[in-house]
């Protein structure tokens, strides 16, 4: 089989992972797409493994590490969003902005920046 | 022990007392009485041994090393001839006396024990002046004595004239002090040595390359000292500082120290007809104008400060015709009378409450309740005016007669132009110091009016120092006779021509003043009498000190009808009163602009370098608050910013990678 099929294939689930990420409200589904992402590389990672007849097997060895970590991190991120839900009673993240800089706080009348400008259309890009 | 270890210890002691009693003033007041009078006078008795063994005789040398600069060298070195062993004397004398003084004059003075140490500072640095050899170790007493002045004079820094007063006797002298500087660099550039006694001999070896330049630099620095014109303006101002300090800056420190340094450089001088021509103009200007300020003054220290201003400017007038000899004479002569003069003063201004020769005319009885202070304050100004056989007469005699021998050609150290200009410009002065010794003797103790205020006799110190300063005064002038011996061994004794003229002149001042007086007298004595001179009288049971301090600030009470000043100057009284208007003139040249300088200074400080130092703050606030915006605390919006940031750096990267 040639590379490139297992390695579109990685790109694919990556980008559906990063948009997940980027673009859903769910921290559940958040967390979901981070995992899409994590298998991504691990889908690259044996596909390279084999391509390169590794006699170490070095990307096998840690896609099992990545599954490790990843496991791992699924477990704290889910009891996170569940702490999170109890308290707030939502999980969406666009509500969870309790570390917000409210702007204007000390000088209502502040004339917008260009770095606001910046802020804001990286937002927006998101 | 030797003459060398005698005369090191003659600066070393006062300074020693004065250090003991800055440590210990507060913690042992009992220390401070002794520790001032005690270093002082055996200081004085010191440099009496030393003049005793020097005897006028072969200059006594003695050097070490000090600094080795790689250029030329700084030696801490003696130098005593004849004038440094007599002056030393002098200083010491009046010193003490002024010390003893002090203890009864500031007795009661919470400041005392610094007053007394820095007195104490001020006479070592005036005798380090005296005895160094070394130009660079001369300066160090020389500045010394400018900060000390400084401090003497500002004694009562609560009123504001005192502080005005100390910095202006600053400023001025420093004024001075600067070319005097560069002048001493530039004869140590040219001669490649800082000792005197190299100095003089490569100026009477291979002279200087240039002479008049560093002669006149000096010069600068001198007039400031010794109060010459221009820049004598500090003087009578210092009148704002205790009786005792005018003493001994008037007398024996200070203002003699630029006279001596004159005196003791007096060939580097001589080798420049231009300076002792310019020295010459400077001395009779001197002279002449501040004998008729003298005469329109109404303070009693006013007077006696101007009259010193005149008495310096006949010793700057011998030095301008070459004869160290006599300016020194006078200098000892002045030194003595004029430290009486000074301290029967303050005797008085206690005694009267007032500093003002007008209240002082509208007492009567005053001969009564001083008479101390009278009979040796009559002494002195009989010695000021020059009436023989004081000592002042010998002394100006011995001036008029170098100027004369110089004028008519006998002596061609310095050009003719000169003796001429001291000679007329002496005359002239001697005149008008009669005239004003007289005005002060009618005005302080011929006055009219009600009975001076009584409170007691003064104390013992005050009085026993005033008569043993008489005694020099009466008869210092009968040692003209031994003295030349000490001197360049030029014949120091009046000649006929020029005592039978400046006697009568001096007769003539003061018997013309008095004839004014008398008539003014008689006219007033038909009106009716002036107004009671309460208001412009100081408290007068108060320690003799705090009278002064007090009568300082009163309101001088208008001229008095009696006043012969007024009538001789004619329209002049007016001018001469404000010192011709100098000060004025200082201050549109000097101090305006540099208060200008400061103001511009000022707004640049304010208005511009301000300016960007908040404008630093102000900005980071400002970007503080726009990057604040972008924290929107939504976590996807920095995943988004992350990613953007990543995508470009990635493909900066590989551009980068493609290019290189």
């Amino acid at each position: 089989m040639h590379l490139a099929y297992p390695a579109v294939l990685a790109a694919l689930l990556f980008c559906v992972g990063l948009y997940g990420v980027l673009a859903r409200r769910n921290a559940i589904l958040v967390l979901m797409s981070v995992e899409l992402m994590l298998n991504a590389v691990n889908l690259n990672l044996v596909a390279f493994d084999v391509w390169l007849r590794d006699t170490l097997h070095t990307g096998q060895a840690l896609t099992l590490f990545t599954i490790a970590i990843a496991a791992a991190e699924i477990g704290i991120g889910l009891a996170i969003v569940l702490m999170v839900y109890r308290n707030g009673g939502t999980s969406d993240i666009d509500k969870l902005r309790d570390t917000t800089e409210v702007p204007g706080a000390d000088d209502p009348t502040e004339p917008a920046g260009p770095d606001t400008a910046a802020g804001e259309k990286a937002e927006a890009t998101a | 022990m030797t003459t060398t270890t005698l005369a090191v210890l003659v600066p070393l002691l006062p300074f020693l007392g004065a250090a003991a009693g800055l440590l210990l003033g507060r913690r042992a007041p009992g220390f401070v009485r002794p520790l001032a009078v005690l270093p002082t006078l055996a200081a004085a008795v010191l440099a009496v041994l030393v003049a005793a063994r020097q005897g006028g005789g072969d200059t006594i040398a003695a050097a070490t090393r000090l600094t080795p600069t790689g250029s030329v060298p700084i030696d801490l070195a003696l130098h005593i001839d004849g004038f440094a062993a007599l002056v030393a004397v002098l200083v010491g004398v009046v010193a003490s006396c002024v010390q003893i003084y002090s203890t009864g004059y500031l007795r009661d003075d919470p400041r005392y024990p610094s007053y007394a140490a820095l007195v104490s500072l001020f006479t070592s640095a005036m005798l380090l002046v005296v005895y160094s050899g070394d130009l660079m170790v001369l300066l160090v007493g020389w500045e010394i004595m400018g900060i000390c002045s400084y401090f003497l004079v500002g004694h009562y820094w609560e009123t504001p004239e005192a502080r005005a007063a100390s910095l202006k006797a600053f400023l001025v002298t420093k004024l001075g002090d600067v070319p005097f500087l560069i002048g001493l660099f530039a004869l140590a550039a040219d001669t490649g040595t800082f000792r005197i006694s190299g100095i003089l001999g490569a100026v009477a070896g291979d002279g200087l390359d240039h002479p008049t330049l560093i002669a006149l630099l000096l010069l600068a620095g001198v007039a400031g000292k010794s109060a010459q014109f221009p820049l004598h303006t500090w003087l009578p101002d210092a009148m704002a500082g205790p009786t005792p300090v005018s003493a001994l800056i008037h007398a024996a420190t200070m203002v003699a120290a630029g006279i001596y340094f004159v005196a003791r450089l007096l060939p580097l001088f001589a080798a420049s007809a231009a300076a002792l021509t310019v020295l010459a103009v400077m001395a009779a200007v001197t002279m002449v104008g501040s004998a008729l300020a003298a005469l329109a003054q109404d303070d009693i220290k006013r007077v006696l400060a101007y009259s010193t201003i005149g008495q310096l400017g006949y010793m700057a007038g011998a030095l301008a015709v070459g004869d160290r000899g006599a300016a020194v004479f006078h200098l000892l002569s002045h030194g003595a009378f004029k430290a009486l003069l000074f301290l029967a003063a303050g005797v008085i201004i206690h005694a009267a409450g007032t500093n003002s020769l007008t209240a002082m005319s509208r007492m009567s009885g005053l001969t009564r309740r001083i008479p101390d202070a009278y009979w040796t304050m009559t002494v002195a100004l009989l010695a000021l005016a020059a009436i023989p056989p004081f000592a002042g007469f010998f002394s100006k005699e011995a001036v008029l007669v170098a100027a004369e021998h110089t004028a008519l050609g006998d002596r061609t150290v310095a050009p003719a132009g000169a003796g001429w200009t001291i000679l007329v410009a002496g005359l002239l002065t001697a005149l008008l110091t009669a005239a004003y010794a007289t005005r002060l003797w009618l005005l302080a103790f011929r006055g009219r009016g009600s009975a001076a205020p009584d409170h007691g006799r003064q104390p013992l110190a005050m009085n026993t120092v005033l008569w043993l300063l008489a005694i020099p005064s009466l008869a210092f002038g009968l040692a003209v006779v031994r003295l030349d011996d000490w001197f360049d061994g030029h014949a120091l004794t009046p000649t006929a021509v020029t005592a039978v003229l400046g006697t009568g002149i001096a007769l003539v001042g003061g018997l013309v003043t008095y004839a004014v007086w008398r008539s003014l007298s008689v006219k007033a004595a038909r009106l009716p009498a002036g107004p009671a001179t309460p208001e412009t009288v100081a408290h007068p049971d108060a320690e003799p000190a705090l009278v002064e301090a007090e009568a300082l600030q009163l309101p001088h009470p208008a001229s008095g009808p009696t006043d012969p000043g007024r009538p001789l100057l004619g329209p002049l009284h007016r001018h001469a009163a404000d010192g011709f208007h100098l000060d004025a003139v200082y201050t549109a040249l000097f101090v305006r602009p540099v208060l200008a300088a400061a103001s511009l200074v000022r707004f640049l400080d304010r208005e511009v370098v301000d300016t960007y130092v908040s404008g630093a703050g102000t900005g980071t606030n400002w970007l503080g608050r726009a990057v604040r915006r972008a924290q929107t605390g939504n976590v996807q919006t920095y995943l988004s910013a992350l990613l953007a940031g990543s995508v470009v750096l990635a493909i900066a990267a590989v551009l980068v990678a493609a290019g290189a």
